[in-house]
């Protein structure tokens, strides 16, 4: 009898070992993990933290916009979609809003694509709007707190200011509707007007069983020293250059053409991402938005990002050190960029590859189908844990109001 | 009409991210025309013309210096657009619209046109290629710690030599290759007739832990004959490795076989015994001959160049070798040194396998079964022609490369004739003297049998004892000149290659 108590006893401390990870079973690559607020942060599970209460729009605002043109679960801007489908089925929601700590609104205000499958966003702000006043007119919740513990999810390029073009953004600001909700956005800029406080940027969407199938050996030497693919002049838009990505993109070309150690061209090929894992420098410039996706593939295949963007704020800055991970380069010091990457000392770099080889990192990063743990959605389910409890004053006091329904230009107070 | 062509004109120019807009606003809908959009519609054309001409977006420049509505815009001087020279121009301040926003902090990217910035010499500083290079050095080194073999095992590498013409050739080449194995290696060197010192002078400049031994019989003069004698040098050369109880690989490197470095990196992962897939490296004085002989097959076989090595099924298991198959080559392979036929491998050479050494030792315990015993097979009739006569099974091999797929290394014999000569060690001492330009001699091109035996520049006795009788008066002069036609004189006089095609000629 006592032995079967002590065997019994055993095969518990050894099942608990195994749980708490205290026992490594498999051989990884060493990584490195950022102990303290930022690092673990990212391994959070918000179940449990958060209710969120999915409100139930007609199809016309989701469904029917999805079937209309089916390419919006492909292209950078999926998040939303793919948002509104994690909630749905998450353990974080709840059916009864008395109770929910926070309010999604599934409004794909992204998915009107041109023929070339990039998103117009002229009918954006009147979408947004409509349904807004749907739910203010239809539950009490909206006008309780004129939607202050509502969050949205507007992955355009300038967020909520709905347009492309970063001066006509900057003229509409943030849609006066959402001052006081939370923005869920790919844009992040410092001080500037599209991005509001308290904002949770994310990455923009990359298909992660894409990337998934383009892995090489992890032995495989690194041999490219800079990678980087993409334009440099957006010749059908501004020919001459220095308004596309202010000029850095162009910087970079002309500076760095002829030298061996910069892997940089405009061509696309069959073999973009494994040659990423064959590079150990890939840029992230801006582009007409300061954020990329490459800044997730490079995190995803290990290459340390050099992001050449000013100011921009990158996704889940409060969980994820981009400082240590990552280097960043001033767009005024792109013709210096070989001496200051080559200025970075070895133990640097190492430490850098460490951490990005993180895998929480990677999976951070990504909007995985089905959702997994540590992905993405789950960071802005933190996100937005770490926000509660709310404050005293989201709660407006009757006949409190500061929401102008009729600000904004004309155009937008068509109905939808 | 005008309007949504406008308007569709500007969705279509949405290309690649499209950015750009036009004067007018993005209104979406009601094709309104008011006389205000057909002014600005003309207005909009005078401008297109004018930039045509001028050649820069002049209307933009216009209406934001006239009409400045929006908010945080920022001019530069436009710059001269032809041939693309830019002029690195720092941007001008921004103007804050400060129309019912919230403050917004003055931040230090501005939108707008900006300069591009080119330094004076834009091109690699071979200082920095430098520290670039030392960074992906490292980086690779970590690599390779991380992801390469871990603790890996010593290679020992055994190789049967003799002394002649070419040895110096096939042995610098190993040597070559060994020196540049990242792992601890210890080179076994057998030699045929004893140790010389020819050989150990070659072998010393490897800087390699080295263990150069004799054997007892000189090396024949028909291939197959010599074929045995090598696979009783090896033997030797295993039984050293049983007497020292060396611990490591043991892998066999012929002095004109050609090996791939991701072999020394594939047989770390043997456990007992392996085996990679060799290719054979066929030749002939006829390039003709041989690729007639595969043409004649028809389609049977669309290998371009045989392998031996595992075969192995679906599943990457081990169910056969590709051995090579001498049958095409029957009446027509060299059977003396001396050939000009091509050489043939065995069904399996050695060089395909590799071994665990504490296969060899004696008194080990956890030695599998299925390996004979070193000491059984000392009788000379057991002929040895490759490492699985050593095993009762040879299901227990292990295929490396990939199942056999990596092809790792190459098989080649080439000699020169048994009666070439060659200067001991390659050194030519004293200097020759040699004075007569090679086409003036009597002697034709090809040479005819050649005389023999003594040591130092007998090739050049004979020319010597002639030719001095020439040029006994300027000798000085002559040899000044002849210094530079003394590789024409060696070529003549030279080795004749019973292998190669072409005579060397000057």
């Amino acid at each position: 009898m006592g032995i079967w108590k002590s065997c019994f006893l055993g095969f518990l401390s050894v099942a608990f070992l195994f749980t708490i990870d205290a026992v490594q079973l498999h051989r990884n690559q060493p990584t490195e993990r950022i102990s303290g607020s930022a690092g673990d942060v990212l391994e959070d599970d918000p179940v449990g933290r958060l209710k969120v209460f999915v409100y139930e729009l007609p199809s016309k605002y989701n469904k029917k916009i999805l079937q209309k043109d089916p390419r919006c679960l492909a292209h950078m801007f999926a998040a939303e979609i793919f948002m509104h489908r994690f909630l749905i089925s998450s353990a974080v929601r709840t059916l009864n809003p008395e109770e929910a700590d926070w309010f999604y609104t599934p409004v794909y205000t992204t998915c009107d694509l041109t023929p070339n499958g990039l998103p117009l966003p002229f009918k954006s702000p009147r979408m947004m709007r409509s349904a807004i006043q749907l739910i203010s007119s239809n539950w009490p919740y909206w006008n309780r707190t004129e939607g202050a513990d509502h969050f949205f999810v507007v992955p355009h390029d300038f967020g909520a200011c709905f347009h492309y073009q970063e001066e006509k953004a900057i003229e509409r600001g943030i849609l006066p509707l959402l001052q006081r909700a939370t923005l869920v956005q790919t844009f992040g800029q410092r001080n500037h007007v599209c991005l509001k406080e308290g904002s949770i940027t994310i990455p923009p969407y990359a298909p992660p069983q894409k990337m998934h199938t383009h892995l090489i050996p992890d032995k495989t030497p690194r041999s490219i020293f800079v990678y980087f693919r993409g334009l440099f002049y957006d010749v059908g838009n501004d020919p001459e250059g220095g308004y596309y990505a202010r000029g850095a993109r162009a910087a970079v070309w002309e500076n760095f053409k002829n030298n061996p150690l910069f892997d940089i061209s405009t061509e696309h090929p069959a073999t973009y991402y494994e040659d990423m894992q064959r590079a150990v420098f890939c840029l992230c410039p801006l582009g007409w938005a300061p954020w990329s996706p490459r800044l997730v593939e490079a995190v995803v295949f290990g290459c340390i990002p050099v992001i050449i963007a000013d100011d921009i704020v990158l996704p889940f800055a409060d969980a994820i050190p981009w400082e240590e991970i990552g280097v960043f380069v001033d767009e005024q010091d792109v013709p210096k960029l070989d001496t200051i990457l080559t200025s970075i000392p070895p133990e640097v770099i190492l430490r850098k590859q460490r951490l990005l080889a993180n895998p929480s990192m990677k999976q951070a990063m990504l909007f995985p189908q089905p959702a997994q743990a540590g992905d993405a959605f789950h960071q802005v389910l933190n996100g937005l844990a770490r926000k509660l409890p709310h404050e005293r004053s989201v709660f407006l006091k009757p006949g409190e109001k500061s929401l102008n329904w009729t600000a904004g230009p004309v155009g937008d107070l068509k109905p939808w | 009409m005008k309007l949504s062509t406008l308007q569709q004109s500007y969705i279509n120019r949405r290309t690649n991210s499209f950015r750009g807009s036009t004067q007018l606003d993005s209104s979406t809908d009601g094709a309104v025309k008011s006389p205000a959009t057909i002014f600005w519609l003309v207005l909009h054309g005078v401008c297109c013309l004018i930039s045509l001409v001028l050649g820069f977006r002049f209307s933009r420049l216009v209406f934001f210096f006239l009409f400045s509505t929006s908010s945080n815009n920022i001019y530069t001087v436009p710059f001269n657009s032809d041939a693309g020279i830019t002029i690195p121009v720092e941007t001008q301040l921004n103007h804050i619209n400060s129309l019912n926003r919230t403050a917004v902090v003055a931040s230090r990217v501005v939108v707008g046109r900006h300069g591009i910035r080119i330094r004076p010499w834009p091109h690699p500083d071979p200082v920095e290629v430098m520290k670039a290079h030392g960074i992906i050095e490292r980086v690779q080194k970590e690599q390779k710690a991380l992801f390469g073999v871990k603790n890996p095992k010593t290679v020992i590498a055994v190789t049967p030599t003799y002394v002649r013409t070419f040895q110096a050739l096939h042995l610098t080449g190993v040597m070559h290759s060994l020196m540049l194995v990242p792992y601890d290696l210890i080179w076994i060197v057998v030699e045929a007739g004893g140790v010389t010192n020819e050989t150990a002078s070659l072998i010393a400049k490897s800087g390699l832990r080295t263990i150069h031994v004799g054997f007892h019989q000189r090396m024949p003069n028909s291939w197959d004959a010599r074929h045995k004698v090598e696979s009783l040098m090896r033997l030797h050369a295993l039984r050293i490795v049983r007497k020292e109880r060396l611990d490591g690989v043991v892998m066999f490197a012929d002095d004109s076989n050609m090996h791939n470095m991701e072999l020394f990196d594939e047989i770390q992962n043997v456990k007992w015994i392996g085996a990679v897939s060799v290719g054979i490296l066929l030749h002939s004085v006829d390039a003709a001959e041989i690729s007639s002989l595969v043409q004649k097959e028809g389609e049977e076989d669309t290998m371009p160049m045989p392998v031996q090595g595992p075969a192995c099924n679906g599943t990457d298991k081990l169910v056969g070798w590709h051995t090579f198959n001498s049958l095409r080559y029957s009446g027509k392979s060299a059977v003396y040194i001396d050939d000009r036929a091509p050489v043939l491998p065995r069904k399996l050479e050695w060089s395909g396998f590799v071994l665990n050494s504490r296969l060899l030792w004696k008194d080990v315990d956890d030695k599998p079964e299925w390996i004979k015993d070193l000491d059984a097979l000392d009788g000379d009739g057991e002929e040895i022609e490759n490492p699985l006569s050593l095993l009762k099974s040879t299901t227990v091999v292990e295929p490396l490369g990939s199942c056999g797929r990596h092809v790792l290394l190459w098989w080649l014999r080439v000699e020169a004739r048994t009666d070439s000569k060659f200067p001991a060690r390659w050194i030519i001492d004293p200097p020759l003297d040699i004075t007569v330009p090679s086409k003036h001699t009597q002697w034709p091109d090809a040479p005819p049998e050649l005389p023999s035996n003594d040591e130092k520049e007998k090739v050049f006795a004979g020319t010597e004892e002639q030719s001095n009788k020439h040029t006994t008066k300027t000798k000085t002069s002559r040899s000044r000149r002849s210094r530079s036609k003394r590789k024409h004189d060696t070529k003549v006089i030279g080795v004749q290659v019973s292998t190669h095609s072409e005579q060397t000629e000057i």
